[in-house]
Parts: structure tokens; C-alpha cells; sequence
């Protein structure tokens, strides 16, 4: 008897670590090591060919380096823009799709909305440049309809980079939002309204606290996926987009300096991270269950 | 606003046009996409010159280069396909393992693993690469300096890529599969067990069949997010480029209407996977409410 109980404890440890190796070996391997690793490399200097000594020159050369630090506070506030552009767009669709329209049509539209984002950025990037570049779409079209003289050119510009990063982004914003809005119950609003409150006061004090965690979990995710993105700033501001991805980019591939390079990547995660915790905070939500919504 | 309250005609009309304009917005880039694919001119812009098929069909003798004859965007198209597959396996193997530990398992830390494994999905895909990149770097340096080994697997390269895409979309796989296992009704499990089923016929005979939607819907999101991922990539890709970065490349170039055709051809495929999968589901929807 005692010798089953014994085998049935080992059997479940056994089982246990089963489990748990491939998920430690994903976490260990991919995810935490290779982080430690980058800290590690971003707090070093080389001094003589293979030879390193820890140093903070890298983050040191970040401040002092008035181009570092500016395309670092240019991509965290066109970001924050892009994010709040981006929840001012979606969220009448996501009130349109939870409220407004009923069964079968508000699921379409939910899929309608989505079917953008199942091709990629890329493709998704290409049409934006057909519509916008001097030889473009929209440039003829200007043209025709005799409001400029001459084709003009719509891209590398600031605001042809928020167009595309908030394109991007919206699917991340819309999905949170419709679920924190379905849940909404409608007597609530119209109880607001039986009292007297006009639209937007039963926005404020109703629409707005009940969808917070879905404006939050939508907001961090965005901000996060603006912040990392490499291509949209490439291709649609051109050379001068100044997205600090390209510099992390140009340090680690183009110059081969990976002390540098780790320092910006750890500059990026700190900012996407703090972003995070803060919306967190603000929120009073767990991480988990913000994740889980979107 | 909402149906039960009167509103204005003008706020009906505004919303309307609201939904027609932001329609428009999302998909005017892909119909443009599509419509350049088919132009008969050497670059994707207007004006229209007709219609052609030769950015697909087209050869040397024609004298343009049409998908079908871009052996390099092939080679690219090959070459995401590879990469996907394994992200999709490794993801939907990774995937069940993790929904179980998260879900049946008991142990110390468990919170703590919850959340470390939700991680990836707020770092940077840039990021992500790079330290892959560097990690790996390091101990391919290290076991040539002290083994004199050549691991060329942690090199830049393919592996590394499908290892560096799976580091995020394990997380993906995750959630959808463990979504599902949380639903289950254990009695089932208990039944089957009391009636002298072996757990792994358990496993194979119920549990595997009713997480089948999650395995299969997770696999199709894994495939997608593989083929579309640039980021992660772009940092890992050696001489090989995958789909997304070969076209990257050629349209800082200034590329002919071939980009336009390998869009429209991966625009097609998605819109097939994903409408069998909501037909899938859908199906599945109706069958269980007619039950009930």
C-alpha cells in the first residue's frame, strides 16, 4: 500500500518535470538568458581587441550624444501620439460593433474590421506607399481634382508615419475595447439618461470607468508594438522617420558595435516596460489579466 | 447612444458615415495592392495602362518578370514556408505542454512561471532578436574557443529565425490552448478513468479530440504570425532572407508590380485559411446550439 502511494508521488513528479522542461528550456533559453546576456554585454567596454572591462560607457555616450537621446524622446512621443490617435479612431467602432449594431451584423463587422491585419505589415506598408509616394495614388488624384499643381510628395513625413502606425495598430485597439464594452450593461446608460446626464457626461462617468482595463490593455499593447516597430517608420518616414529601432538596428548589424546596440535595446525595454507598469498602476489591473484580453 | 435612446438624425447620419469612412481607410491600402498587380506598366502606379497578367505569368521572353519566374521570391515564399511549419509545431507542441502545467499542475512558483511565460508578448520584437542573436553568438564563440566546435545552427540564420519567432508565438499558443483546457468539464476525464481507461487513452480518446479547435486554431494563428513577422526576423536572418524581409528589401529599392502579385497571392491565402477556420468554428457554433 505504502509502496503505491510512494510510485504515485514519483509519477507525479516525474510528470511534473515533464512538463516543466520545455517551458523552462523556452523561458531560460530564449527569453531570460539571452536578456541577462544583453545586460551584460550593454555594461561593457572593449578596450583592446577581445579584451572587455566593465564600463558604463555605452549608456554614458547615449546622454551625451545629443542624437541618441533625441531620436530616443522623438520615438516615445510620436508613439504616445500614434497610441492615442489610435484609441480616438477605434473607439466609435468598437461602440458601433458592442452597442449599436445587433447579432449577425455587429459579428461581421467585427470581422470586416479584422481581416486587414491577417496579411502582413508588410503588404499592408506596400499599399500605403502606392497610395501615397509623389508617383502615388492620392498625389494624381490631387492633381486631378486641381487642389495642388504638381504631384506632391506624401511620405517621409511625420504625419505619413503616424498614418501607418495607427493603421497598424488599430486590431490591437479594437479588440479590447469591444469586450470591455460588451460587457457594459445598456440599463446603466440608460439610467444616466433618465437622470438627467447628457451624452458625453455618461461617457465620462459611466462608458469611460467601466471600459477602463480595455482602453489600458489596448493603450500598453499599442504603445509597446509602436515603440518596437521597425518597419512602418523605415518605409514610410524614409531617412529621416529617426525611429530609435533603426538605431538599434544600424549598431548591432550595420556597425557590428553590440555594446552600443545592447545598451539602446536595454533603453527600449526600460521605456516599454515602465510604460507598462505605469498603465498598470493607473489602472489597478494584474498584468495577467490585461494579457489575457487582448 | 445606444438603440433603446432616441438620437438625433444627425448622429445617425455621422455614424454612418463614420463606419463607411474608416471602411475605406482600412481597406483602400489592400484594394490598391491588388489593383497594382494587374497593371500593364513596369512600376506600381498610376495611371492605368490596362490590364495584364505578366506580373505573374510573365518570363524572360516577355521581357518582364512575373512571380511565377522570380526564382528569388520563390526562394523567399520556400523559405517562410519552412519557417512557419516549425514555428508551428514547436509552438503548438510547447503550446499543450505549458496549458498542462498551467492548468493541472501543482507547484511552488506557478504565478510567478504564469506570468514570466505573458513576458514575451510586452518586449520588442526588435529586441527579442537581438538578444537572441548576441546569446547565441556567445555560446557559438564559446564552444569554438574551448572545443573548437562550429555550431553553425547558432550562427545567423534560419534557426536562429524560427527559434527567435517561436520565443513570442509560444506565448500565443499558449493562451489559446490553456483557454480552452480551462473549459473542460473533468468529469468526463473522471468517467473514462473510473471505467478503466489508461490515462494515455484518456489523453488520446478525449482530452486530444476536445482540444482539437484550440490546436488547430492556434496553428493557423502561429503560421500567420510566423510568415508575417519582420522584427524578430530582420535581426536573425543570415543569407536566406524569409518572404517578408526579401520583400522589405525590394521595396526600398522601388520594385515592379511582382510585389504587388506575391501580396495578392498571400492576401488570397489567408483570406482561405482564415475563412475555412470561421467556417470550422461556425459550424461547430450551430451544431451545438441545434443540440440545444
Amino acid at each position: 500500500m505504502l509502496d503505491g502511494a510512494v510510485q504515485a508521488r514519483w509519477r507525479m513528479r516525474l510528470t511534473l518535470s515533464l512538463l516543466l522542461a520545455p517551458a523552462l528550456l523556452w523561458l531560460g533559453a530564449l527569453i531570460i538568458l539571452p536578456h541577462a546576456d544583453l545586460a551584460v554585454l550593454s555594461f561593457r567596454e572593449r578596450v583592446a581587441p577581445r579584451h572587455y572591462v566593465p564600463s558604463l560607457a555605452q549608456y554614458k555616450t547615449f546622454f551625451l550624444e545629443p542624437l541618441y537621446w533625441q531620436v530616443f524622446v522623438h520615438t516615445a512621443v510620436m508613439s504616445a501620439i500614434a497610441t492615442l490617435m489610435t484609441l480616438l479612431l477605434a473607439f466609435p467602432i468598437a461602440w458601433i460593433i458592442a452597442k449599436l449594431a445587433r447579432g449577425r451584423a455587429a459579428s461581421l463587422l467585427f470581422i470586416v474590421c479584422l481581416i486587414p491585419f491577417w496579411v502582413s505589415e508588410t503588404v499592408r506598408t506596400l499599399g500605403w506607399m502606392i497610395l501615397l509616394r509623389e508617383s502615388g495614388v492620392l498625389p494624381a488624384l490631387l492633381v486631378k481634382l486641381h487642389i495642388t499643381d504638381v504631384p506632391v510628395e506624401l511620405l517621409y513625413r511625420n504625419a505619413t508615419v503616424f498614418v501607418g502606425l495607427v493603421y497598424t495598430s488599430l486590431l490591437f485597439m479594437v479588440v479590447p475595447l469591444v469586450s470591455s464594452l460588451e460587457s457594459l450593461d445598456n440599463s446603466l446608460i440608460e439610467a444616466a439618461y433618465d437622470m438627467g446626464a447628457g451624452g458625453f457626461a455618461a461617457l465620462r462617468t459611466i462608458v469611460i470607468p467601466h471600459a477602463a482595463p480595455g482602453i489600458t490593455a489596448g493603450c500598453i499593447v499599442v504603445f509597446m508594438l509602436t515603440l518596437g516597430n521597425y518597419l512602418t517608420p523605415t518605409l514610410l518616414g524614409g531617412k529621416n522617420s529617426q525611429w530609435f529601432t533603426e538605431q538599434i538596428y544600424a549598431q548591432f548589424i550595420t556597425r557590428f558595435n553590440w555594446e552600443q546596440g545592447a545598451a539602446f535595446g536595454f533603453l527600449l525595454l526600460g521605456l516599454s516596460t515602465a510604460m507598462v507598469v505605469l498603465g498598470l498602476r493607473l489602472s489597478g489591473q494584474r498584468f495577467g489579466d490585461v494579457m489575457r484580453r487582448t | 447612444m445606444i438603440p433603446s435612446l432616441p438620437r438625433a438624425p444627425w448622429l445617425r447620419i455621422a455614424t454612418a458615415g463614420y463606419l463607411l469612412a474608416f471602411l475605406g481607410f482600412l481597406f483602400l491600402p489592400l484594394v490598391v495592392v491588388a489593383v497594382f498587380a494587374f497593371n500593364d506598366a513596369p512600376y506600381p502606379a498610376p495611371p492605368w495602362h490596362g490590364f495584364t497578367l505578366d506580373w505573374f505569368l510573365g518570363n524572360a521572353q516577355k521581357g518582364r518578370t512575373g512571380l511565377f519566374a522570380d526564382s528569388e521570391m520563390l526562394a523567399g515564399l520556400g523559405t517562410s514556408c519552412i519557417v512557419a511549419l516549425w514555428v508551428t509545431v514547436l509552438s503548438a507542441l510547447l503550446g499543450t505542454t505549458n496549458a498542462f502545467l498551467l492548468e493541472r499542475a501543482r507547484f511552488r512558483g506557478k504565478q510567478t512561471l504564469s506570468v514570466l511565460m505573458l513576458s514575451p508578448l510586452v518586449i520588442p520584437g526588435v529586441i527579442l532578436g537581438i538578444s537572441i542573436l548576441a546569446f547565441a553568438s556567445r555560446i557559438a564563440d564559446f564552444a569554438d574557443d574551448i572545443f573548437g566546435l562550429d555550431l553553425d545552427f547558432l550562427r545567423p540564420g534560419l534557426p536562429l529565425v524560427v527559434l527567435g519567432q517561436c520565443s513570442y508565438i509560444v506565448t500565443i499558443a499558449t493562451l489559446t490552448i490553456s483557454a480552452r483546457l480551462r473549459r473542460f468539464d473533468a468529469t468526463l476525464e473522471e468517467a473514462a478513468l473510473n471505467l478503466g481507461a489508461s490515462k494515455a487513452a484518456v489523453f488520446r480518446t478525449i482530452l486530444l479530440p476536445y482540444l482539437r479547435p484550440a490546436l488547430l486554431g492556434s496553428s493557423a494563428i502561429s503560421f500567420l504570425m510566423s510568415f508575417a513577422d519582420f522584427n524578430t526576423t530582420l535581426m536573425l536572418v543570415g543569407a536566406d532572407p524569409p518572404l517578408t524581409v526579401m520583400m522589405y528589401a525590394r521595396m526600398r529599392e522601388g520594385a515592379t508590380p511582382v510585389l504587388n502579385a506575391v501580396s495578392l497571392f498571400l492576401m488570397a491565402a489567408s483570406a482561405v485559411l482564415a475563412l475555412t477556420l470561421l467556417r470550422r468554428s461556425a459550424g461547430r457554433e450551430a451544431a451545438a446550439a441545434a443540440a440545444a
